[in-house]
């Protein structure tokens, strides 16, 4: 009843306010192999053929963007979040909408943050980062992973695990290297309710510039310098503008 | 009048009539008592879980725990939710598997229960298969193998009772009992059983030093190259030591229990368990869950040199095809005195949480 109470309430006097959300914006992540939508329905099922000619599928993919903006030809810029945790295996955890913050209008570039730049990834700092056990180990240089990427590979029955995790990298003991990279996409109109399609080609993860070889670079590559900077090289390649509706 | 003024006219007239007339009763106003939340947690993680419709009160906390503890649910009056769960096991069964009150043996170990309201996600068993405290608390009264009652029977027992209408006009306003009702109690007093003071706490909140041997231990804990416990059981700023989430980690080749699976019809779920926290394992064995390791030393052993492959194995089982992560004997020793440094005993002990009938 309370609950009835409070609806009408709320709609009550609509007629004499006029509430104004502004114009809204959706940010989607999609993800592609090779032009074909991958989505958590795939997991553990779908074979992949990476640049290396390994067959794998995937059965985890979670990766943090921060500081998505949006640019305008002026140089001025509108910041949309500080950042998302993207999560396939987590309904509503793909996009996310934004209102009342950008006019309709035409902006020359997206850009956002993979993972956290060195000034924001300060570990133990952001309580829901944590409570999704995010942390990157201190031992690494702390603050939080920026991809967990997993899955198997190999033929069916003798399967290996890979667990493709991206966040700071350690050159040695106590000395560590950033490991993020910016990504700056074209540009597009928006109306007052615009859906904007960020997309993550996952092949590209395996290839560009470095042909990735899952014999080589499989699991326990949180500590390995050389597959994070590989990852950060071959993430230049990864992101793409999708559909605007 | 406009339309709504009327409907809230109506309204609280409805509801300030309700038992106005009966005489020798106590207003229904209960005190509400939100969670004391460990500065640890404020610290390092979101809020708890707290369903809007069941507020935390001193009332219904209470209520709570005399239900916890009161053997009136079960079919034959003689076991409480304390049976499979006590209080100086962190609230588990030390029996592998608990026998119900037919005698009957189920097939998974019990799970401890604290800190309850940080499980984010709300899937509550082994299989997650029950969402919310309040829904999981429905299923051991009429569990055949379990407390074999009927809600029904349960709540005409209830009802009958010489104290507990008036306990739940006091939690609730309502002296008309129902599963609901018991289960909104049970749950409220579920989520005061917070744990978040052991000696690893302590450390975090720069009371105490730990040994060498316990930091070590953490370390191995935190390395993915030694134990890489971390992925599946919290670190440092997730004092949880869950992710309370499924996996799969390497106990057997085939399933006689496909856990998750069942519950989500998934073949890709087959053979996944909820992680546990690691919290109070010192009071929490057996382990796994089908309780099949007696001691701490058996779990790291597993880990070490123990894993089996199958189908649905968790890719953070990395080093399965060599059969673990192959951990020194000192690592191991270390590793051990850092889940211990996990234990708290205020916790088990704590008057607030024993049984008050």
């Amino acid at each position: 009843m309370l609950v009835l109470i409070i609806s009408l309430l709320g709609c009550d006097d609509k007629d004499s306010e006029t509430i104004t959300f502004g114009d809204a914006i959706t940010i989607n992540f999609n993800h592609y192999w090779d032009g074909e939508k991958v989505s958590s329905a795939d997991f553990n099922v779908e074979t992949y053929t990476n640049a290396n000619n390994d067959i794998l599928t995937i059965s985890k993919l979670r990766y943090l963007v921060s500081n998505i903006t949006l640019h305008k030809s002026d140089g001025s810029s509108t910041k949309l979040i500080d950042y998302y945790l993207v999560d396939l295996s987590t309904l509503g955890n793909t996009s996310f909408s934004i209102s009342d913050i950008i006019d309709a209008d035409s902006y020359s570039s997206i850009s956002f943050t993979f993972g956290f730049n060195e000034a924001d990834n300060i570990d133990g700092n952001y309580l829901d980062l944590n409570s999704a056990s995010w942390n990157w180990p201190a031992m690494l240089g702390g603050g939080y992973h920026f991809m967990q990427f997993e899955g198997k590979y190999g033929a069916t029955g003798t399967e290996n695990p890979f667990a493709y995790h991206n966040g700071t990298a350690r050159v040695s003991t106590g000395v560590f290297e950033q490991n993020f990279f910016d990504v700056s996409l074209g540009g597009f109109s928006t109306t007052e309710n615009t859906t904007v399609e960020i997309k993550m080609n996952v092949d590209q993860w395996f290839e560009n510039p470095y042909t990735w070889d899952l014999d080589t670079y499989n699991t326990t590559l949180m500590p390995n310098y050389d597959a994070q900077k590989l990852m950060q090289q071959n993430g230049a390649s990864v992101f793409s503008l999708g559909t605007i509706n | 009048m406009k339309n709504w003024l009327k409907i809230a006219v109506i309204a609280i007239l409805f509801v300030s009539c309700d038992d106005v007339g009966i005489e020798g009763y106590t207003p229904y106003s209960p005190t509400l008592q939100p969670l004391n939340i460990p500065q640890i947690f404020v610290a390092n993680i979101l809020p708890p879980v707290i369903p809007i419709n069941n507020p935390q009160t001193v009332e219904g906390v209470s209520l709570g725990r005399k239900l916890f503890y009161d053997t009136i649910l079960s079919g034959d009056n003689t076991q409480s939710c304390a049976a499979c769960h006590s209080p100086e096991n962190a609230f588990t069964d030390s029996d592998r598997f608990s026998v119900g009150i037919d005698g009957l043996l189920g097939n998974r170990n019990s799970m401890p229960l604290f800190n309850l309201a940080w499980n984010y996600n709300e899937k509550f068993f082994w299989d997650g298969r029950s969402f919310a405290i309040e829904g999981q608390a429905l299923e051991p009264v009429k569990n055949p193998i379990e407390m074999h009652n009927t809600w029904n029977n349960a709540v005409i027992s209830l009802q009958n009772h010489n104290e507990y209408p008036d306990l739940f006009f006091e939690a609730f306003g309502t002296r008309t009992i129902d599963s609901t009702l018991v289960t909104k109690a049970i749950a409220q007093f579920e989520r005061t059983l917070i744990s978040a003071n052991s000696r690893f706490d302590k450390h975090l909140l720069g009371q105490i030093t730990l040994t060498a041997s316990e930091l070590n231990g953490f370390n191995v804990f935190m390395d993915e190259s030694k134990g890489d416990c971390f992925h599946c059981h919290g670190n440092a700023n997730n004092p949880l030591w869950t992710d309370n989430d499924f996996h799969n980690n390497g106990l057997d080749a085939t399933f006689l229990d496909i856990g998750l699976g069942q519950f989500t019809g998934n073949p890709a779920d087959n053979g996944k368990f909820k992680s546990p926290s690691l919290r109070n394992l010192e009071f929490t064995a057996p382990y796994m869950h089908d309780g099949r390791f007696t001691t701490i030393d058996d779990v790291i052993n597993h880990y070490s040199e123990g894993l089996v492959n199958s189908p649905t194995i968790d890719p953070l089982m990395k080093s399965v095809n060599s059969g673990g992560v192959q951990l020194s004997d000192s690592d191991k020793a270390d590793l051990k005195a850092f889940l211990l440094s996990l234990s708290d005993s205020e916790f088990i002990t704590n008057p607030d949480f024993q049984n008050p009938n």
